[in-house]
């Protein structure tokens, strides 16, 4: 199984953003490096552009994919995937999530139960684009 | 030279370059040359007919090309930046 490190700050971010939107699902960009496997560093909320229920989708607008992008090269970051919440579901990939996958990102996705973080897991699509693969969530706390 | 910014996903099939300098006068070529330099971005980005992909958008600047009065003829110029932009959805 792949791992994924998330640091605390970006981890932080992704939790806030699910519990604020709540009962809707909330949206947002990873950013991070492959230096030593793969690492979020930063984590930036988008607006859930899907018209309709929010509770159930989320759909990201190209106009903020395409400022997403900039954003990494102007920062030297890579733009590593997206992360979504499920409310009230399990933090498990839908069918939903992958029709819409794209190879290489990493999906992370968060389980809000009655407004409460649940669980936390990540996916990236396999390489015929039939199906997730888990990665394992190495959440990196800060020594002080 | 016009600078595509090819999106994560996609630079498998750029040798991990992260954009690409293109002569092209309009989108259309720019989109041309990119894939006759990588041919194995082509595919996915482009259908049978040689147009770009449903789920595929096109950006000149900040503008999305679909909206632009000339669409892919729109005229390129050195100091432009093309974004490629594929579909992110999803839910549970």
């Amino acid at each position: 199984m792949e791992t994924i490190t998330v640091e605390e700050q970006p981890l932080s971010i992704i939790y806030q953003d699910a519990q604020d939107t709540f009962p809707n699902e909330c949206c947002g960009f990873l950013y991070g490096n492959e230096n030593e496997g793969r690492r979020i560093t930063e984590a930036v909320p988008v607006i859930n552009s899907k018209e309709g229920d929010q509770r159930r989708r989320f759909e990201i607008s190209p106009f903020d994919y395409m400022k997403a992008e900039q954003y990494a090269l102007a920062n030297n970051l890579t733009l590593l995937g997206v992360y979504h919440s499920h409310p009230n579901h399990p933090a498990i990939a839908s069918e939903h999530d992958l029709a819409k996958a794209l190879p290489y990102f990493s999906y992370i996705i968060v389980s809000v139960m009655e407004g409460e973080i649940a669980d936390i897991k990540s996916w990236r699509l396999q390489d015929d684009n039939t199906a997730f693969d888990e990665e394992k969530v190495n959440i990196h706390i800060k020594k002080v | 030279m016009a600078k595509i910014i090819i999106p994560t996903p996609l630079r498998k099939f750029t040798n991990n370059e992260s954009t690409f300098e293109t002569k092209g006068a309009t989108i259309n070529e720019a989109v041309a040359e990119l894939v006759e330099t990588h041919a194995n971005l082509e595919k996915h980005l482009l259908d049978d007919d040689k147009n770009i992909r449903s789920f595929i958008r096109i950006y000149l600047g900040e503008e999305d090309v679909n909206l632009l009065e000339e669409k892919g003829d729109t005229k390129v110029v050195d100091s432009d930046v093309i974004s490629i932009v594929p579909a992110i959805a999803g839910g549970c």
